[in-house]
């Protein structure tokens, strides 16, 4: 599996030779670092941890990630994240161009915190009607039976926080790669804001048509 | 924001510069099944919008008695050619009161003296 780490710079669109807008999400992709090759008789498992986003000043880094830092003897990062990657040794630096125009990838990232919401926007619960002295708006309504079960079950959707959850979104088209600026242009839409980190990985497998 | 201006000003073309009220005639290819030929659409510009690689241009004529209106993106690359064939003089910036006005009525004044 290939993989890299990113940061959303933010949308645009780009005309095909075909004339038509294409919305792309620009990412700064990389150069990635690896800070750390896990192996299995030390580490239990086999992986590699990258690094993206230099911190610059010291100051910056808690002292359990310097002693980290130092025993890799590594600079200082800001994102870290362990990749499946086979072919690079500790050291070694990740640019974008292991992916190339064309390419499905899974793009993980942190979506945008909405804050406490209700229930009609977390969950799509479709509400009253908003009018003719009708008193039941946006309220959640009934949240379940009466003296059995005599409980509200577990996982019942209601109210509360939404949005800054992990959120990966599959097979994505690499739009194209500009090595020189570091750069990824991917088809549409990205979880997260403008600056947010990113996990570019390759996409899974299609299933075979069965056909 | 700077690498996104960059990538938008690497697939913006070169077009003459002209205004709201001119008469444009624009070069479109046009694909009808495997053939791939130019076809011109000449008549008044009567309004831009947006800005950037989004812009895009109106262009008013009149066609056998009936008015028709295109909207081309500035910066498409189906565009070939956009010439500036009469330099109006307007006061507007959309020019869709020529939508209700008929012949003469119709005319957009021209410009006398040069543009710089």
């Amino acid at each position: 599996m290939k993989g890299i780490l990113g940061k959303k710079i933010g949308i645009t669109q780009v005309f095909a030779e075909d004339g038509r807008l294409i919305p792309v999400t620009v990412i700064e992709a990389g150069p990635v670092r690896v800070v750390q090759k896990k192996e299995k008789d030390k580490d239990g498992y086999e992986t590699l941890q990258v690094g993206f986003d230099l911190i610059r000043k010291e100051k910056n880094v808690t002292k359990p990630m310097k002693g980290h830092f130092r025993k890799t003897s590594s600079p200082l990062y800001r994102f870290l994240k362990e990749i499946d990657m086979e072919g690079f040794n500790a050291g070694d630096d990740i640019a974008v161009d292991i992916f190339a125009k064309g390419e499905k990838v899974s793009i993980v990232g942190t979506s945008k915190g909405k804050g406490f919401q209700g229930v009609m926007k977390r969950h799509n619960f479709s509400g009253g009607p908003g009018s003719h002295g009708s008193m039941f708006n946006r309220a959640p309504g009934s949240v379940g039976a009466s003296a059995s079960p005599s409980r509200v079950y577990k996982n019942t959707a209601g109210p509360g926080n939404m949005g800054a959850v992990r959120v990966t979104v599959k097979n994505i088209e690499i739009y194209d790669v500009r090595k020189e600026q570091n750069l990824m242009l991917v088809k549409g839409a990205v979880p997260g804001a403008n600056g947010g980190y990113l996990i570019i990985k390759s996409a899974l497998p299609v299933a075979e048509n069965k056909n | 924001m700077d690498a996104i201006k960059v990538i938008e000003e690497g697939y913006k073309k070169e077009i003459p510069p002209f205004r709201v009220g001119d008469t444009v005639s624009v070069s479109m290819k046009i694909k009808e099944g495997e053939k791939e030929r130019v076809q011109t659409f000449s008549g008044i510009c009567i309004g831009r919008k947006g800005g950037g690689i989004r812009e895009t241009f109106m262009v008013r004529k009149i066609s056998y008695g009936i008015g028709v209106e295109k909207i081309f993106p500035v910066h498409s690359p189906l565009i070939e050619q956009i010439k500036v064939t009469r330099f109006g003089d307007v006061r507007r910036a959309k020019l869709y009161y020529l939508r209700s006005k008929k012949g003469k009525a119709a005319k957009v004044k021209e410009k006398t003296f040069i543009r710089k």
